[in-house]
């Protein structure tokens, strides 16, 4: 009889990043963890340290696996003390030694006052420990990383490591807008350990969206954000967001498709306005250009007319094209279709090609992933905005389309 | 009080099993090679005698009658082999399956497998059927014809529809059947080159997707809303005068019926579209709801499953569809017809769409539904759709107290004919998901169960469908064995991730390379091509 040969014999390395004080703002409705006085205030509203629990729970579901794995991290809450209670031995990098606690760090940066804290003290750690440290763990070859942290944990690190090794997030953070999380810290040490040891053809490395959200404008309730860039991330069926299903190669095959789709019905002389994403980018790709990834492209006729475009760039391309279509996809990991790291496509550009020229394409995965939430515009015009609500017919593979809720 | 037999049986079928579970099963593990590596050179199970002399003197050799460029270079490469050797290793392959009629197949929901009475065999296998040859004349096979024409009379009482077909040669056949009936509709009302689009929704069978596009049309899927009925609002704004029409199924793999089924139908008459149902499903709604009293123009039924014959097992399935007078002049040719006391074969029908498959299709399928609902007559009929909704309904009670099982969708709202649960909160709290228990099972001398289609809407999903045929024991036992399952995953998960146990095949380890075509070998020459060479 065929039976499936044990693989994954070498032992694998993962790099574990803890930011223990991602997601305290959030506790106390701070929207958000970024800068000092946010923490302090945060951490006196009686805020707990809920990312190195989070960690554990990731770590725990690695346990399985713990002959085929070795943990590299960083010190104490940083990944070694949640590593350690997760039954493992990390190597640890470099030393907090010299390190002070961080209730005598706050009284000496505002000169004398300590601050009361609901929590015990700890050790004072900063977004440059996180870069650093996911810095280090590159050069120390580890196979994976897996951080625990939001969207500024995910921002820190694509600055130290980009696409050079792959990362999963625990989702730890007040704002998780980045597609960079599984769905839930055990499914990212379930994706880990599938990844690192049990079924590693199982898993693919896809590019997850790491999203800027601009947190002092969070708090006055009006979300500014960008596409950052991309992490190169693992995903396998029902385990990460924005995969909840369908193999491997079934996912590439449908992101071909929906290309294809778009090409074979554009429009002669029309102008074609490409939206950020990897979804984007593969119509880019079968056009044969290059598609500028955190920006916006403009095609006509399969010929490039403008690369990395502003709102300017695009008014002005519009005054010379009768038939224009805008063609945007899902970024990041909340639905938003409009109004997230696309800002180019302003209210301005969509009234100047108009609502039916709006295409939008995501594969079913995609919107399978959002688990019945709808797709959300947030174009900056309300006006715009209640107009695009209703039902979008989105681009889903060869002759197919999916009718989808659009909200706002 | 004395022990009643049935208390008896249920006493020592405790006896044997712990928990309700055959905890000891033992699937037999013979470890057997592949056929193509077994024999040696010159070994025979038939010796051929050679032809008398005589013989060869008049007719002259055999090979001399295939025609040069057809006749073999080489000796084919088959295994030599004596016949002992070949009926032991069937056998032992036979012995590794969990064979249809050795447990119960409450596991493969969405398929109906139910019980078909051995007597149906011999009706197919008796000579007035198996003799039949297609290039007979009509007059001289009017039993078969009337087999055919009277079963699609039922189908027609069942439906509630004018006119019929049995030619398709399975379920997705006679969905197909109907995109290209439709397709036919609009090209004579001259419309085809306005309409191209046909609507669906995510939780109908993918065929019903699948087939309209392989008919030339776009498809739109409509998604379900909090109900788990297709949105009727998107519904709506699909609609257009693009549409050609619907196929979509109802009761679909969620067990849930929906009851406004007559209110899509209308939006798309109103919008000069038609609408099929796909009514693979029908287990649960035989004799108390009829496609054509909701407004369809068509729909169709699976006579493997709901009306008897085994799903895929022997040979190919039969798929009956049935439409409204207006759409009938499109159906395949031959149509079986009667006109007085004869059977007759219809080819003279301009505008049909043409043959679907040869000679009556498979007609083998027509005679098992023929004598099934000839038995159970329409009281019969109803009865078989209560037993199979009252089973499920059963087996929910004892599913839903299983700790890790949900049932996503319109809490509150009673299932029929299935249900399709999540094991989302099992796999989240013990990283045993749908796949794991599926692999757990087969422990217990039970199928795995069926999963879902693609895409899973709901997550880490499994469909059970307790069919009319299944005992209450027999639901006790598979629900048993979905809680042992649980209880082990919470006590023990790795436990359940190494299973099965008592299987002769292991964990398949890499199944992705199922999805991989530089990797799967499903004939023996691409296994010594791709994976022998290899190593």
């Amino acid at each position: 009889m065929v039976r499936g040969a044990l693989e994954g014999a070498a032992v694998k390395k993962l790099g574990l990043v803890v930011n223990p004080v991602a997601g305290v703002g959030g506790r106390v409705g701070l929207k958000g963890s970024d800068g000092p006085e946010v923490l302090r205030r945060a951490l006196e509203l009686g805020a707990v340290r809920d990312a190195p629990r989070r960690a554990r729970l990731a770590l725990e579901r690695l346990a399985r696996v713990r002959e085929h794995i070795e943990i590299i991290t960083w010190p104490v809450e940083m990944g070694e003390d949640e590593a350690r209670a997760a039954g493992f031995e990390p190597s640890v990098l470099g030393s907090f030694s010299d390190r002070r606690s961080y209730v005598l760090c706050e009284a000496e940066r505002t000169g004398g006052e300590r601050p009361h804290i609901a929590c015990e003290d700890f050790v004072q750690t900063t977004a440059a420990d996180t870069e650093q440290a996911a810095h280090e763990l590159l050069d120390a070859g580890v196979d994976l990383i897996l951080f625990a942290g939001g969207d500024g944990t995910a921002r820190n690190i694509c600055d130290a490591v980009g696409q050079r090794v792959p990362v999963i997030g625990v989702p730890a953070g007040v704002k998780i807008h980045s597609a960079v999380y599984a769905t839930t810290p055990a499914a990212a040490g379930d994706v880990a350990a599938l990844f690192l040891h049990e079924r590693p053809a199982a898993v693919r490395l896809r590019e997850g969206e790491v999203m800027d959200i601009d947190e002092e404008a969070f708090r006055e309730n009006r979300v500014s954000a960008n596409l950052y860039g991309y992490l190169s991330v693992p995903y396998a069926r029902g385990l990460t967001q924005s995969a909840k299903a369908g193999g491997v190669a079934g996912e590439e095959r449908a992101l071909n498709d929906v290309a294809t789709e778009v090409i074979r019905d554009m429009s002669p002389g029309a102008l074609y306005i490409l939206g950020p994403g990897t979804t984007t980018r593969t119509i880019m790709t079968r056009l044969g250009l290059d598609k500028t990834l955190l920006g916006v492209d403009a095609v006509r006729d399969g010929a490039l007319v403008g690369k990395d475009v502003t709102e300017g760039d695009l008014l002005r391309l519009l005054e010379t094209h009768f038939e224009a279509h805008v063609v945007v996809t899902v970024i990041g990991g909340q639905g938003h279709i409009l109004g997230r790291g696309n800002q180019q496509i302003s209210p301005a550009v969509i009234r100047r090609v108009g609502t039916a020229g709006i295409i939008v394409i995501a594969t079913q995965t995609k919107l399978l992933s959002l688990e019945g939430r709808p797709l959300l515009v947030d174009s900056g015009d309300p006006a715009l905005d209640a107009e695009l609500r209703g039902y979008a017919k989105v681009v889903t593979g060869l002759g197919e389309r999916t009718m989808y809720k659009v909200g706002v | 009080m004395s022990e009643t037999p049935h208390e008896k049986v249920a006493r020592l079928g405790r006896l044997r099993r712990e928990g309700g579970v055959l905890h000891d099963y033992r699937a037999p593990r013979w470890d057997e090679p592949f056929i193509m590596e077994q024999g040696l050179p010159g070994e025979r199970g038939v010796l051929v005698p050679l032809a008398e002399d005589d013989v060869t003197a008049a007719v002259g050799e055999a090979a001399d009658y295939i025609p040069e460029g057809m006749r073999r270079g080489a000796a084919p490469d088959l295994p030599e082999m004596s016949q002992y050797q070949v009926l032991r290793h069937y056998l032992r392959y036979s012995q590794m399956t969990l064979g249809m009629d050795l447990g119960s197949d409450i596991s493969e929901g969405t398929c109906t497998m139910k019980y078909s009475p051995k007597m149906h065999e011999e009706l197919i296998r008796g000579h007035k059927s198996a003799d039949v040859h297609p290039w007979q004349d009509e007059e001289t096979m009017q039993g078969l014809l009337e087999i055919v024409y009277e079963t699609g009379q039922y189908l027609k009482s069942i439906s509630g529809m004018d006119a019929f077909t049995l030619q398709p040669g399975g379920g997705s056949h006679a969905v197909f059947t109907n995109a290209c009936v439709m397709r036919r509709y609009f090209e004579a009302k001259g419309e085809l080159d306005q309409r191209d689009e046909m609507i669906t929704t995510i939780f109908s069978h993918p065929c019903d997707a699948a087939t309209p596009m392989v008919a030339g049309f776009k498809v739109i899927t409509v998604m379900p809303d909090e109900n788990g009925y297709p949105d009727l609002e998107a519904f709506q704004a699909a609609v257009s005068e693009k549409t050609v029409g619907c196929m979509i199924t109802n009761p679909e793999d969620t067990g849930i019926y929906n009851p406004q089924i007559d209110k899509y139908v209308e939006v798309l008459h109103d919008a000069g579209a038609l609408a099929f149902t796909d009514q693979a499903n029908a287990n649960g709604i035989l004799g108390y709801a009829r496609a054509r009293d909701a407004g369809f123009d068509a729909c169709h039924f699976n006579l493997h499953k709901t009306f008897s014959s085994p799903h895929g097992c022997e040979g190919p399935a039969t798929g009956a569809y049935l439409c409204t007078d207006e759409l009938a002049r499109y159906l395949p040719v031959p149509m079986v017809t009667r006109v007085g006391d004869a059977y007759h074969l219809d080819y003279d029908r301009p505008e049909s769409i043409g043959r679907v498959r040869g000679f009556l299709g498979t007609w083998m399928g027509v005679i098992r539904a023929y004598a099934w609902i000839r038995n159970l007559g329409p009281e019969g009929l109803k009865e078989v759709a209560e037993i199979s909704v009252l089973n499920n309904n059963y087996l929910d009670n004892l599913l839903m107290a299983v700790k890790g099982v949900s049932r996503p969708y319109a809490e509150g709202h009673r299932r029929l004919d299935q249900v399709r649960y999540s094991l989302e909160q099992l796999k989240e709290d013990t990283g045993v998901g749908t796949e794991a228990l599926r692999d757990r099972m087969v422990d217990f001398g039970i199928q795995s169960f069926w999963m879902s289609h693609h895409p899973w809407v709901v997550p880490e999903p499994f469909t059970p469908e307790p069919c009319e045929t299944y005992s209450k024991d027999d639901l006790d036992e598979w629900a048993a064995v979905i809680k042992k399952g649980s209880d082990e995953a919470y006590a023990d998960a790795q436990f359940v991730l190494d299973s099965p146990h008592a299987q002769p095949i292991d964990q398949l380890r890499r199944i992705e390379a199922m999805e991989d075509p530089k990797e799967w070998a499903f004939t023996w020459r691409a296994y010594k091509k791709k994976i022998l060479r290899r190593t």
